[in-house]
């Protein structure tokens, strides 16, 4: 379903109208086409370092501002930030160049964790955080802010990568932490040659994960309900993948599935645990059937899964996994006590899992969608559904695609060093921190 | 010349439907099409050329004269991949794997698929047979005035359409009329052949709920598994039910008008191999018989009687006996013919006389019979059947890891296609 309200907008009179009564004027985002460079326009940098990352992605870097040039993103270097005065380098910085940040324009921040050693060092560090979700929602135009705290002298370059591309064009007030962690350059198809497993994959936003991960080179292989069977054999087909009608809460699923991987492709090296259901009640009166089935399909299927492959040569090393969360599972959602618990089971139980794929040269990570357009959403009431769409900076929906090119990025060879991360694809919703 | 076994890596068909149900609307091509899709995207043939498509329909229109080669133009398999058309009434899906087979066995071939569709829902009607020899009449006229005099032979009744009908073109009976007299001969009773149709429901029920079906069968128009199946079908429920055909035949022990289509994929073990495919079972031998059942005996020729004699010619070329499967496939067309069959094989008499066997080919382990469910549960649309049986009999082998199935089928026309299949 198109957004109507956003199409009127970007209308002519429909602008005109808009910007007279002061509604909001969602932006037509810059969504990554291939072959398309990192930025449409030159960036201007702070800090030497950076500037030569960036210059990496072959990006047009400027180190000052002449006053006039339009700027497709602005990025600053606060990894040395240790003390209040920093930051008033950083608003100058800011201050000048914001008024000429173009549409889709990208503010991307580089600092660090807080150490636990200095308080004026931590608490400048932490500042950080409060600016760039600050600035992310007064940015406009479909502009987004995120914050990249960098380990030691690990590669952001990744990271800044996706950032800066329209491949995170709904990724926005996010702090997005980079480790050690293989970092090898990103060749055109990033995914050439690898396996890849989605599960829910016959439509919506498994569908377009599959697509994506075809995209950049990856043979997928695409797995839903048996009943699903219908639309995965289309999406299969649509990218030269092949399909697996499995229902994952089985008890037996992890062994047929690590059994189809192993013999027909010889293991795996990217799984996308994209399969859930809902089943919305109040918990007043959620019946255990509910409880049970959200829980089995969203969370147990998963630990399990997971469990399964660690313990496997099927698991090729540097194996990279993603489990999509949700923000209901990071801000709680009415009605949805047993998805909420599965979606916050999801983060807690990637972060427990990361060392043991860390080991393995492996990554797992988990991406939480806020509100994204699929067959799902238009479900709800029309009132309901503009609402939602519009409280988040960017004033729309998501689409399954942003969501998919998240999910490529973390599952890219390049991003190794993004490991037991949460990332939301939401907009910067206004709900879930 | 050496031969090879061909190989059966697996199938795929779209669940069955009842006639004028969720497929009321889908042509014979968009089923054989979407069923070949299905098997594509399991096995990733995408753009792969094969050596040969061959499958079929019973009742098809005029224009569907290439049907199995539009179908493959319309699916993701390179467009260089022959196909051809195939009929042999119920036996069209055995018939085309044997084809396949062969063709393998031989060396012509590396990989193929075979196949068959029918929908009653979507069947050709044609125009009444006076008004198609007046139009044509019409047509090869010369002269306005020749157009007048044939155009004269129009009548208001040649309106009424010619349908196809369910009938032997010999006798004016339908099947089931004809299986009618077949069962009374045997003395075939109501209770046995409803017991028959019990069993074949629940065994079918209990795949479907094992996950049996879940690389199988692909859904095709919201339909996820078989229209027919009654999970909770019993003795009583189908007591109830009035005779159709003779005094014991039900359309509770007779399989509904169905449409559906069905696929199989073979090849040789290298072929699969070279692309990690599995390899279920082989095929190992074929045989096809006919009966006179327009002119002989009522008791041992009738019409659905063909794979009473197909089966021991095929037992004898590989030195096997009637007891040496650990699977028998034997279609249910009607639960009589399913015990006709095996009541004919256990008569001595018969065996004599008719088969020239010394001794009877005997009784067979009932337990190993269409284990899985058959026509009676799953629906029958006339050529699907085949594919439906040897995909699914290929998977027991594979589950099984060891052993061997013999399949029977029966057909229109008095003919019969049998087949012998062991585990890889």
């Amino acid at each position: 379903m198109s957004d109507r309200y956003l199409n009127l907008v970007n209308s002519a009179p429909g602008k005109a109208v808009a910007s007279k009564l002061g509604l909001p004027r969602p932006a037509v985002l810059r969504r990554y086409q291939v072959g398309a460079p990192v930025l449409p326009g030159p960036a201007l940098v702070h800090g030497a370092g950076l500037a030569g990352v960036v210059k990496d992605l072959e990006v047009d870097v400027r180190e000052s501002d002449d006053g006039n040039t339009r700027w497709a993103a602005l990025l600053y270097d606060a990894t040395d930030a240790a003390a209040i005065d920093d930051l008033a380098t950083l608003r100058d910085f800011f201050a000048g160049a914001l008024r000429r940040l173009g549409p889709s324009g990208r503010v991307v921040v580089l600092g660090r964790s807080p150490a636990g050693t200095d308080p004026v060092v931590d608490a400048t560090r932490q500042a950080l955080d409060g600016i760039v979700r600050s600035l992310a929602k007064e940015l406009r135009a479909g502009a987004t802010a995120n914050l990249v705290l960098v380990e030691g002298d690990a590669s952001p370059e990744s990271t800044l990568r996706f950032l800066l591309s329209g491949r995170s064009a709904y990724v926005d007030g996010q702090v997005i932490r980079v480790g050690p962690g293989a970092a090898p350059p990103d060749p055109a198809r990033p995914l050439e040659g690898k396996i890849a497993l989605v599960t829910g994959a016959a439509r919506g936003i498994g569908a377009a994960i599959a697509d994506v991960l075809a995209r950049d080179g990856a043979h997928v292989v695409v797995a839903d309900l048996p009943a699903a069977g219908e639309g995965l054999a289309q999406v299969a087909n649509r990218i030269g993948g092949t399909t697996l009608q499995l229902d994952i809460a089985q008890p037996g699923a992890p062994a047929t599935l690590l059994g189809h991987l192993g013999e027909r492709h010889g293991g795996v090296d990217i799984v996308v645990h994209n399969a859930g259901i809902t089943r919305d009640k109040l918990l007043a009166n959620m019946k255990p059937e509910h409880w049970d089935s959200v829980l089995a399909v969203n969370l147990d299927a998963q630990l399990r899964i997971n469990t399964a492959l660690l313990g496997s040569t099927v698991l090729h090393d540097g194996a990279r996994v993603v489990c999509l969360a949700s923000t209901s599972g990071i801000a709680g959602n009415r009605g949805q006590t047993n998805y909420a618990a599965s979606k916050a089971g999801i983060i807690g139980m990637v972060r427990s899992y990361a060392p043991a794929f860390a080991k393995r040269e492996g990554t797992i990570n988990a991406i939480a969608p806020g509100f994204i357009d699929t067959e799902m959403t238009h479900a709800m009431p029309m009132a309901t559904r503009e609402v939602a769409r519009r409280i988040n900076s960017l004033q729309q929906a998501g689409l399954p695609i942003d969501v998919a090119e998240t999910a490529a990025w973390l599952v890219s060879p390049s991003a190794g060093g993004v490991n037991a991360q949460v990332i939301r694809v939401c907009g910067q919703s206004m709900v879930g921190a | 010349m050496s031969t090879r076994r061909a190989a059966v890596v697996g199938g795929n068909r779209i669940p069955f439907a009842r006639a004028d149900g969720p497929y009321a609307h889908a042509s014979n091509q968009d089923m054989l099409t979407v069923a070949l899709d299905g098997l594509i995207a399991r096995f990733g043939l995408q753009d792969e050329r094969l050596g040969e498509v061959a499958a079929g329909a019973v009742l098809k229109h005029s224009r569907d004269f290439n049907l199995t080669r539009e179908s493959v133009l319309g699916s993701r398999l390179a467009a260089t991949t022959p196909a051809y058309d195939v009929q042999q009434a119920c036996g069209t899906g055995l018939e085309t794997t044997l084809l396949v087979a062969n063709k393998i066995a031989l060396g012509q071939i590396e990989a193929g698929i075979a196949g068959g569709v029918d929908t009653v829902s979507d069947a050709p009607i044609a125009l009444n047979e006076d008004l198609r020899q007046v139009l044509l009449d019409v047509n090869r006229a010369r002269s306005v005035g020749a157009r007048v005099k044939a155009l004269g032979g129009l009548r208001p009744g040649q309106l009424k359409p010619s349908i196809p009908r369910n009938a032997e073109p010999r006798t004016g009976l339908s099947m089931g009329e004809h299986a009618a007299i077949t069962a009374l001969e045997w003395g075939i009773t109501r209770e046995a052949q409803d017991e028959l149709a019990v069993v074949s429901h629940r065994n079918l029920a209990a795949a479907y709920d094992g996950g049996f079906f879940s690389d199988l069968v692909t859904p095709f128009l919201k339909l996820t598994r078989d229209q027919n199946l009654r999970p909770d079908s019993s003795l009583e429920k189908l007591a109830k039910l009035k005779p159709v055909f003779g005094d014991t035949m039900t359309p509770g022990n007779s399989t509904p008008l169905s449409d559906g289509a069905s696929t199989v994929l073979l090849a040789t073990d290298e072929w699969a191999a070279q692309r990690s495919l599995p390899v279920w079972a082989h095929v190992v031998d074929g045989e096809t018989a006919a009966v006179d059942y327009v002119h002989g005996d009522r008791r041992a020729d009738g019409l659905l009687m063909a794979p009473v004699y197909a089966v021991p010619r095929l037992l004898e070329r590989n030195k096997l006996s009637l007891q040496d499967f650990d699977f028998y496939e034997i279609h249910e067309a009607f639960a009589s013919t399913v015990l006709s069959t095996l009541a004919a094989w256990e008569d001595a008499a018969f065996c004599r006389d008719r088969l020239g066997l010394a001794e009877p080919l005997g009784a067979i382990d009932r337990s190993r019979l269409n284990v899985n469910g058959s026509s009676l549960a799953a629906g029958h649309p006339f050529a699907a059947t085949g594919g439906r049986i040897v995909a699914t009999l290929a998977k027991l082998l594979h589950e099984k890891g060891s052993g061997r199935g013999l399949i029977s089928i029966c057909a229109a026309g008095g003919q019969g296609v049998v087949a012998i299949m062991e585990a890889a």
